[in-house]
C-alpha cells in the first residue's frame, strides 16, 4: 500500500535527512554498509525505511530479503557467488529516498535493489534507477498505471485486488450500495477513480455511490463512521471498500465496533490491513471484515508452512507474523536470481532482458509469472478478518491473474499497454500503435 | 456480555437435560442436514441451518447456538458433527448422545457473512420464548432486522405469551418487519406496520421504509409521510450528535494539550518531544497490560486504573530527567530548544521503535470501556464518553493543584517572576524541573486514554503535537482556561465543518480560520497580562 503515515507535515519539514541518520546511528539501526565487501559477492540493495512513519510497515520487508539471502547463500548462493545485502535507512524521508538509491547503485555497485513501500517514494527513485540502468523490484500493491523498463511490480495491480474484491461483495453479499473510503493521497484516490468507473460500468447509479476522503493518521471517525451508517440506513445492502492507510485503520475499526457496526450488516473490505496491522488490534467485534489480498498467512499449502516455520525461526519469533508485501519479495528475490543464473550476469540490461518469461512458485501453491509490463501473474483471495488475527479464506479466483499496468476502466489509459520485450515501450497505445515517450 | 453468555450457558445445560430424555436418533432429512455441516461449503451449510431451525427437533438450539461460537465441530473424514460444551463435554449432534472425545481431525465449521446473517435469524426465531429476558430481546431484534416471513408464526407465539412491555413492542416491530415485506399481507395490516415503524423512527426504520419495493397506493403514501418525519426527527438528532462529537474531539485535543499548557504555555519551553511523553504513557498501559494478560487476567478491566499513576511516573521522571539534562541549558533561547526538543522526540521514538519494534502494539479495551449505548437516536460510545469524564477530572486536579498547593504557588510565582521568586527563597531550578515533570506526567496520563482510541505505534506523539500547539496558542499561552476553552471551541467547530467540508477540507478550514483569529488576537482567546508576557 503506497502510503505516506501519519501527520507528517512538521515531519517532512524539519526531519532532514541528517537528524533523523544521526538518530538512527546513534542506535545502531542505520546502513550496516559499512563492511568493506569483497569481489566475490554479488551485492544485494535494500531500499526500505527503518525509522520515521513508515518503518511499521518497510522494517519487516528490509527483514525479509535478509532471511531470502541468508537462505539463498546456505544454497551455495547465485552463479557461485555468495549474495552480500546493503540496507540503508531512508528514514521515511522521500528525496532521502532518491539519494540512498543513488548511493547504493553508484557506491555500493549494487546488482539489483529491493525496496520502497510508497508510491511517492517510488516515484522519487524512478530517475534515479533510469538514469543510472539498475532494477528495482516493488513489492507492494498499488494504483497501477505505470510500467518503467527498470522497476518489476511484485505487489498487485488494482485489477488483481479492488476489482476482484468487488466483484465478489457485488455476487455474494449482493451489495448495492458502495461507500468507497480512502485517505487522502494517489492510491486511493486513483484506485477509487477506476472503482467508481468499474461500478458505474456495472449499473451502479452515482447516489448509491459515496466517496470519503481523511486525511493521514485521521484518528477521530465519529462523524465517518456515523455518516455511514446512515448511508447504508436505504434499503439497500451497503459495504465500505476502504483504501485507508495503515495507520489510520485501527482508529476507524475501533470506532466501528463501538458503534456496533458488524460485519453482517455493513461488511468493509480493505485493502491495506493485513496480518500486521490487525496485530495492533483486538479483532473479536471486526470478525467477518474483509480484506482482499494476494498471499494470507493462514493459506494451508506445504511452501507457506514452510516459509512460516523458517520465517519464525530466522526472526527467533513464534509469533512473527507473514504478510502479503512479504511473499511479493520472495516472488520477485526468486525470480531476479532465477533470471540471474539464465544469463550468467547480474548485468541490469541483461537481467532486464531475461526477467519477463521467468516463473517462481508463490506460496499458495501456484506458480507466478513476470509478464512482459514488469508486473507478475497472482491468485486473488478474499479473506474474513478471524478472532485471532489471521484471515478465513472465504473466496478465490479460479486461476492466476495477470497484472494490468494500465486500467481498463479509466478512458485515459484502457487503450495503453505495457510492452518492453516486442515494443519496447511502457505506455503503447493500441489504437494508434504509438509509444507515448516512457520507450527505452 | 457475561450475563448473556451465561444465560446461553444455562439454556445449553438444560438442553442437554431435555436432550436426555429425548428420542434417541431417527434417521431422517435432520440427521442429513446436519450431516452437511461437515462438507465445509457454505451453501451447504446455510441448506442445513435452513432445515435444522425449522426441524423443530431439541437440537436445533444447542446446534445453531454453537455454530455461532464456533463450538460446532465437524468432522470431514466420517462426516460426524459433534457440539461442545464450554465445559468441555461433547455430544454427537445428529443424536444427541454424549460421546467421550471429539476426533482431532474435527474443524470448527465455518461461517462467512451470509452465514451469520442466517444463524441470527434463526437463533432469533428459536429463542423467542426463552426464559431469559435479555435473550428474549434480543431475539426479536434479530428476527426484525431478518424480517423473514418463516417467522412469523413464532412471532405471533410470543407476542400472545409475552408479558414483558420492552419485549412487546420489540416483538410488535419485529411482526411490522415482516408484514411489510410479506406480499400476502393486507393493506390494512401493512398500514399498522408501516405506523408501527414510524413510531420506532430510527436508522433502520428509515433503512426498512425506503427499501420496501413495490406495495398498494396507501401504503406508499403512508410509508412516504412516516419517512419524512422520521428524517426530521433526524436531522435534529444529527445536530445534537455534531455537539456531542465536538465536545468528544474537543476533550481528545484538551487531553494532549493540557500537558503542554505547562510546559509551553506556563513555562514557556517549546517542547516538540511533547508528543513522545504521550506515546510513553501509552506504552506504559501497554506493558501493564502485558504484564496483567500474562500474570493476573482477572485484574484486566482495572489495567487503567493502575496505569494512569504509573504513566505519570515514567514520562513525569523522563521529562525531570530532559529538563535537567538538556533544557534548563536553553532557557531563553527558543530556537535552539525547538531543535533540541525535535532531535529528542526522534531519538524516543527510535528507541521505542527499538524496544518495542516497528509495529503497532495491542491495547486492549477494558469492558466498561467497550461498546455503546443510545441516547434518543444518538449513539454515544462509553470510550468517548469516559475519555471526557477523565479529561475534565484531569483538568479539575490540575487546577486545584497550581491553586492550592505549596508547589503550584511557587511555580505560579517562578513562572510570573523568576528574580523576585528566587530572592524570596523559592529554589528556582528545582522548580523549573518540577513543572517540566508535572506536565510531562500530563501528557503521559493522557497517553493512557488516548491509547484506548488509538494506536499504540512509535509515531502516536506525532500525530498530536501540532494539534496541541495548535490548542495551546489559540486558547492563549499561560492560561490553562484558554486551553480548555480553546480545545472544546476547536473541536465543536471541526465536527460542525466535518459534515459539510469533508474531513481534509474541514481541517484546513479550522487552520485557516486559526491563522486569521492569531492575526487579530495575537495572544489568543485569553490573553494573559502582567509581566510573565514579557520574559
Amino acid at each position: 500500500m503506497p502510503t505516506k503515515s501519519t501527520r507528517d507535515i512538521a515531519a517532512s519539514f524539519t526531519r532532514r535527512g541528517v537528524l533523523a541518520a544521526t538518530a538512527g546511528l546513534m542506535l545502531g539501526l542505520a546502513s550496516i554498509s559499512g563492511a568493506k565487501a569483497a569481489d566475490d559477492t554479488i551485492k544485494v540493495g535494500v531500499l526500505h525505511s527503518l525509522s520515521g512513519t513508515m518503518a511499521i510497515s518497510e522494517t519487516t520487508l528490509k527483514d525479509t530479503i535478509l532471511f531470502l539471502i541468508d537462505e539463498q547463500n546456505k544454497k551455495g548462493g547465485v552463479l557461485g557467488k555468495k549474495l552480500e545485502a546493503v540496507v540503508v535507512d531512508p528514514a521515511s524521508n522521500w528525496p532521502l529516498f532518491a539519494e540512498k538509491a543513488r548511493e547504493l547503485i553508484t557506491k555500493d555497485k549494487v546488482a539489483v535493489v529491493f525496496g520502497c513501500w510508497t508510491s511517492v517514494s517510488r516515484k522519487s527513485v524512478l530517475p534515479v534507477f533510469k538514469e543510472l540502468n539498475n532494477i528495482l523490484f516493488y513489492p507492494v500493491q498499488y494504483e497501477g498505471e505505470e510500467s518503467e523498463r527498470n522497476v518489476f511490480y511484485t505487489g498487485a495491480a488494482p485489477n488483481q485486488q479492488a476489482i476482484p474484491a468487488v466483484d465478489y461483495l457485488m455476487k455474494e453479499e449482493k451489495v448495492k450500495r458502495w461507500v468507497l473510503a480512502g485517505t487522502d493521497y494517489v492510491y486511493p484516490r486513483t484506485t477509487n477513480k477506476i472503482l467508481e468507473a468499474y461500478l458505474k460500468s456495472k449499473g451502479v447509479a452515482q447516489e448509491d455511490i459515496m466517496i470519503n476522503y481523511t486525511p493521514f493518521g485521521h484518528s477521530d471517525w465519529q462523524t465517518i463512521v456515523a455518516d455511514i451508517k446512515k448511508f447504508g440506513s436505504a434499503g439497500k445492502k451497503t459495504a465500505v471498500v476502504s483504501t485507508i492507510n495503515g495507520d489510520a485503520n485501527v482508529p476507524f475499526y475501533k470506532e466501528l465496533g463501538n458503534q456496533g457496526i458488524k460485519a453482517k450488516d455493513i461488511p468493509v473490505v480493505a485493502f491495506s490491513v493485513g496480518e500486521e496491522e490487525l496485530a495492533g488490534i483486538d479483532t473479536k467485534p471486526l470478525v467477518g471484515h474483509l480484506a482482499a489480498w494476494n498471499y494470507f498467512e493462514s493459506i494451508k499449502t506445504p511452501a507457506n508452512e514452510k516459509f512460516i516455520k523458517e520465517w519464525q525461526a530466522y526472526t527467533k519469533n513464534p509469533k512473527r507474523v507473514t504478510n502479503d508485501p512479504m511473499e511479493a519479495h520472495v516472488i520477485g528475490f526468486n525470480m531476479w536470481v532465477k533470471a540471474v543464473e539464465k544469463v550468467k550476469s547480474t548485468d541490469p540490461d541483461k537481467v532486464i532482458e531475461a526477467l519477463p518469461g521467468t516463473e517462481a512458485p508463490n506460496l499458495t501453491g501456484g506458480v507466478s509469472k513476470m509478464l512482459p509490463n514488469h508486473h507478475i501473474t497472482k491468485p486473488v483471495f478474499i479473506g474474513e478478518i478471524k478472532g485471532n488475527g489471521q484471515f478465513d479464506v472465504v473466496w478465490k479466483t479460479p486461476g492466476l491473474v495477470a497484472g494490468d499496468a494500465w486500467s481498463k476502466e479509466l478512458d485515459g489509459s484502457k487503450d495503453l499497454i505495457g510492452d518492453w520485450v516486442g515494443k519496447k515501450c511502457g505506455n503503447f497505445n493500441t489504437k494508434t500503435n504509438k509509444c507515448l515517450g516512457s520507450g527505452s | 456480555m457475561p450475563t448473556n453468555l451465561s444465560a446461553r450457558f444455562c439454556t445449553f445445560v438444560l438442553s442437554l437435560f431435555l436432550i436426555a430424555f429425548a428420542l434417541p436418533a431417527f434417521a431422517g432429512p435432520f440427521e442429513d442436514a446436519v450431516a452437511k455441516f461437515a462438507n465445509d461449503d457454505f451453501s451447504d451449510t446455510e441448506e442445513a441451518i435452513g432445515v435444522v431451525a425449522s426441524s423443530g427437533n431439541t437440537l436445533a438450539f444447542p446446534i445453531i447456538s454453537a455454530l455461532q461460537d464456533g463450538r460446532l465441530m465437524a468432522d470431514p473424514d466420517s462426516k460426524k458433527v459433534y457440539v461442545t460444551g464450554a465445559d468441555g463435554k461433547s455430544i454427537d449432534a445428529a443424536t444427541g448422545q454424549p460421546v467421550a472425545s471429539v476426533p482431532d481431525s474435527a474443524s470448527a465449521v465455518r461461517l462467512n457473512n451470509r452465514l451469520r446473517r442466517s444463524v441470527d435469524a434463526a437463533l432469533g426465531s428459536l429463542t423467542l420464548q426463552s426464559p431469559n429476558l435479555g435473550t428474549r430481546l434480543q431475539a426479536a431484534q434479530s428476527v426484525f432486522k431478518s424480517h423473514e416471513e418463516t417467522a412469523l408464526e413464532a412471532v405471533d407465539g410470543a407476542l400472545a405469551k409475552e408479558t414483558n412491555k420492552s419485549v412487546r413492542v420489540a416483538l410488535g416491530e419485529a411482526r411490522a418487519a415482516i408484514l411489510l415485506f410479506k406480499s400476502d399481507a393486507t393493506e390494512v395490516e401493512k398500514l399498522e406496520a408501516v405506523a408501527t415503524l414510524k413510531a420506532r423512527g430510527d436508522q433502520e426504520a428509515l433503512a426498512l421504509l425506503t427499501g420496501m419495493g413495490d406495495q398498494p397506493e396507501s401504503v406508499t403514501k403512508a410509508a412516504a409521510s412516516a419517512i419524512g418525519s422520521i428524517q426530521n426527527s433526524l436531522a435534529v438528532w444529527s445536530t445534537v450528535q455534531n455537539a456531542w462529537y465536538g465536545l468528544s474531539l474537543g476533550s481528545v485535543l484538551l487531553l494532549a494539550a493540557i500537558g503542554l499548557a505547562i510546559t509551553f504555555g506556563v513555562m514557556g519551553v517549546i517542547n516538540m518531544a511533547h508528543g513522545e511523553m504521550v506515546m510513553l504513557g501509552a506504552y506504559t498501559t501497554f506493558v501493564v497490560q502485558e504484564v496483567i494478560r500474562t500474570r493476573f487476567p482477572g485484574l484486566f478491566d482495572y489495567s487503567l486504573f493502575i496505569a494512569v499513576p504509573l504513566a505519570f511516573l515514567v514520562s513525569g521522571a523522563i521529562g525531570v530527567l530532559i529538563e535537567r539534562s538538556i533544557i534548563r541549558f536553553l532557557y531563553g533561547r527558543p530556537l535552539e530548544t525547538l531543535l533540541a526538543t525535535w532531535g529528542l522526540s526522534l531519538v524516543l521514538q527510535q528507541a521505542v521503535r527499538t524496544m518495542f519494534g516497528p509495529t503497532n502494539r495491542e491495547v486492549g479495551n477494558p469492558s466498561w470501556m467497550s461498546g455503546a449505548f443510545e441516547l434518543g437516536q444518538i449513539t454515544i460510545t462509553y470510550n468517548r464518553l469516559w475519555i471526557l469524564c477523565f479529561t475534565l477530572a484531569v483538568f479539575a486536579i490540575l487546577l486545584a493543584m497550581l491553586r492550592y498547593t505549596a508547589l503550584g504557588l511557587e511555580m505560579r510565582a517562578v513562572t510570573q517572576n523568576r528574580r523576585m521568586a528566587a530572592s524570596m527563597g523559592i529554589a528556582t531550578s528545582r522548580v523549573d524541573a518540577l513543572t517540566f515533570g508535572l506536565g510531562s506526567g500530563i501528557a503521559g496520563i493522557a497517553g493512557v486514554a488516548l491509547s484506548q482510541i488509538d494506536n499504540v505505534s512509535p509515531n502516536l506523539g506525532q500525530s498530536y503535537i501540532i494539534d496541541s500547539f495548535m490548542v495551546v496558542v489559540f486558547g492563549g499561552v499561560g492560561n490553562l482556561w484558554g486551553t480548555l476553552v480553546g480545545a472544546f471551541t476547536l473541536g465543536i467547530a471541526n465536527k460542525f465543518l466535518e459534515p459539510i467540508a469533508g474531513a481534509v477540507l474541514g481541517k484546513i478550514a479550522i487552520l485557516v480560520l486559526i491563522i486569521l483569529f492569531i492575526q487579530k488576537r495575537p495572544r489568543g482567546l485569553f490573553a494573559l497580562k502582567g509581566r510573565a508576557v514579557e520574559a
